[in-house]
């Protein structure tokens, strides 16, 4: 089984967030808790339904990763995206004075 | 424009803090988000890939100038300082955090603004022609039709869980500006031989998964019973419009699997069945509505202004903008100027905080405080003196809203694709970008003519992609993005669907295929034809050669 991290989306403002070892869940990818198996990727959807459940985190869902150079990097371009936090695109006030 | 009466700001404000509510016990904890989502679906709260996004409805893309620097204002403290606007005349802020939505929607209430309907299975914000009440050779202004549908289909109890969403456009000229075809309902006012306004009545139109052009099932439908006939066909639809299947659900598959002939005899039995007296609108009340549509106070002016011609014969760039932006008005010595969100390299639809409050002030200062936005992701100030247009186009430089370029190829129809919108399957902006970038040449821009490239991120086709004259989709091929790409769409008049020319291109080719298809056709076009008719001639063919030839 591929490498999977469990992502989900911030209730409060909708924000990425991945979920740590210590149960937190951070907006940065490098320090999401890594399932290398299915029963580790079982818990970690079952700790997604908690989040959902305790008002922490909207939707989650299990994303496939590979580490790259000491990161962890999603396989899935759209992943790619969400990991960065934000479009790929300079917008806003950026946009118009580039 | 339409005023909201007590009434309409009443049922906002409370529709506002009923969502105040919602939020307040969706944030307790009191409501779980199943619940929840469908409220805020209802209220134009949607979760994108990294942030929740609020669509604001805009009536058939009408603003005020009031308006628009509220949407300024909310841009620059609720959001990050931007918005959208989309090509179904909304517009969308693509940050709001939960907590803010109620006190932005308060704001928006503040001036007869919501996003109430802008998402979920009923009728969607009407949309309308963008030149409505300027255009020449308008029977008369659609925007009262629209506002008359706009408070029948808002929270109208019957149509409130359709099968699936429904998309109603109108247009009063010869010319179509607001793609009838590809509506669930598209209706064109006309006159009948007697002199009596009526309108043609298109349905089943659309574009996604299964891209149909909408069949005229009634010639003539007498104005004054719109709404008893808008009522019969949304009853046949949601009686028999699939609820099983959300691929199949939409009006187009159903007057598709009934035949046009069947549909239109059961929407005509409906129809009689329904007591018109009940649902079609009182005279004085259609003259209520009317009178807010009443041109404003033209000057009379002549038709040429010798400092306008002036400018004109003296300064190129001034010259070149009024040839491809601004458009003929009925009112003689007035004219229509579109501002282009298409800067080149830019994104296509989007407007700074600081850009929206310029232009309202333009509005006010050149157009009586009124702005429209287009579905092709431009604004336009569309009562304009002949004599103010220098004036106006050199402050809409110093705004970066007076690129040349409304109609030609670098007025690119684009959707907010992977880099905001949780469906899409690839990015439509950056294609969009390097597009333009590699387009930008202002002579070629002109040598090329009307062209009208249009990019979707996914097969939902916000971006249009089926009736773009290049249509381009963006597809997920083992995660990575690719484009497919179609020729010889149309959504005017003479409406059409794009043909698929071969097998998609990967993100790095997909520029030089755009610039391969537009060389070929420079080659093959014969003097003064447009893209469309070259491609209408000679077919998919010559293209094909081309783009495939070197692999």
């Amino acid at each position: 089984m591929a490498a999977q991290v469990l992502t989900g989306n911030r209730l409060s403002d909708g924000a990425t967030v991945y979920l740590t070892v210590a149960g937190e869940w951070t907006r940065k990818i490098g320090r999401a808790v890594v399932a290398e198996n299915e029963a580790a990727a079982a818990a970690l959807a079952e700790s997604g339904e908690r989040a959902v459940c305790e008002r922490r985190v909207v939707a989650p869902y299990l994303i496939e990763v590979e580490r790259v150079a000491g990161d962890l990097r999603p396989s899935r371009y759209r992943e790619r995206l969400r990991a960065d936090g934000g479009p790929s695109i300079r917008f806003g006030a950026a946009a118009w004075s580039a | 424009m339409y005023r909201y009466t007590d009434q309409d700001r009443q049922l906002v404000r409370e529709r506002v803090e009923q969502f105040r509510d919602q939020v307040r016990r969706r944030l307790s904890g009191a409501l779980s988000e199943e619940e929840f989502k469908p409220l805020r679906l209802m209220n134009g709260l949607y979760l994108q890939l990294h942030a929740y996004m609020l669509r604001v409805a805009i009536p058939y893309g009408t603003l005020s100038s009031l308006q628009l620097r509220k949407l300024a204002h909310i841009a620059r403290r609720y959001d990050k300082g931007y918005g959208h606007f989309t090509t179904r005349q909304n517009l969308q802020f693509n940050w709001p955090t939960l907590e803010d939505t109620p006190d932005i929607l308060a704001e928006l209430a503040e001036v007869d603004m919501h996003a109430i309907q802008t998402s979920g299975n009923c009728i969607r914000n009407v949309t309308a022609d963008h030149f409505a009440g300027a255009a020449a050779g308008e029977i008369e202004d659609p925007r009262i039709w629209c506002e008359i549908i706009r408070q029948w289909s808002t929270l109208h109890p019957e149509f409130s869980f359709l099968p699936r969403k429904f998309k109603i456009a109108v247009s009063a000229t010869e010319q179509d500006r607001a793609a009838l075809r590809v509506h669930d309902i598209g209706v064109k006012l006309r006159r009948d031989d007697t002199g009596a306004i009526g309108f043609e009545v298109m349905v089943g139109g659309g574009q996604g998964r299964t891209p149909v052009l909408a069949k005229t099932i009634r010639p003539f439908l007498p104005a004054e019973r719109l709404l008893s006939y808008l009522e019969a066909i949304l009853r046949v639809y949601n009686l028999l419009g699939r609820r099983d299947n959300l691929y199949k659900s939409r009006i187009k598959i159903l007057v598709d699997s009934v035949g046009p002939e069947e549909f239109t005899r059961m929407v005509e039995e409906e129809w009689r069945q329904i007591p018109h007296d009940r649902v079609d609108l009182p005279a004085e009340e259609v003259e209520r509505i009317r009178a807010h549509f009443a041109p404003p106070r033209f000057e009379h002016l002549s038709e040429r202004d010798p400092g306008f011609e002036l400018y004109r014969r003296c300064d190129h760039g001034f010259a070149r903008w009024v040839r491809a932006n601004v458009a003929w008005h009925k009112q003689c010595g007035y004219a229509i100027a579109s501002l282009s969100l298409k800067p080149h390299g830019g994104i296509p639809g989007d407007a700074t905080a600081e850009q929206m409050d310029a232009v309202a002030d333009l509005a006010d200062r050149y157009s009586f405080g009124e702005i429209r936005v287009t579905h092709e992701q431009n604004l336009a100030l569309v009562h304009v003196r002949r004599r103010d247009l220098y004036e106006l186009w050199k402050a809409l430089v110093a705004l970066e809203l007076a690129t040349p370029n409304i109609g030609l190829a670098t007025d690119i129809i684009a959707c907010p694709g992977l880099d905001y919108c949780s469906l899409a399957n690839a990015r439509s902006i950056p294609v969009a970008q390097r597009i333009s970038t590699a387009l930008q040449n202002i002579d070629r821009l002109g040598q090329i003519g009307e062209l009208k490239i249009k990019i979707s991120g996914c097969i939902n086709a916000c971006g249009h992609h089926h009736v773009g004259h290049i249509g381009i989709l963006g597809v997920d091929k083992k995660g990575e993005e690719f484009y497919q790409i179609t020729l010889g769409g149309s959504a005017d008049e003479q409406a059409a669907l794009g043909e698929i020319i071969g097998p998609a291109f990967s993100s790095e080719r997909v520029v030089w295929a755009v610039e391969t298809i537009i060389d070929t056709y420079l080659k093959l076009r014969v003097p003064e034809e447009r893209f469309l008719d070259t491609y209408r001639r000679l077919g998919l063919n010559p293209f094909k050669e081309t783009l495939y030839a070197a692999h």
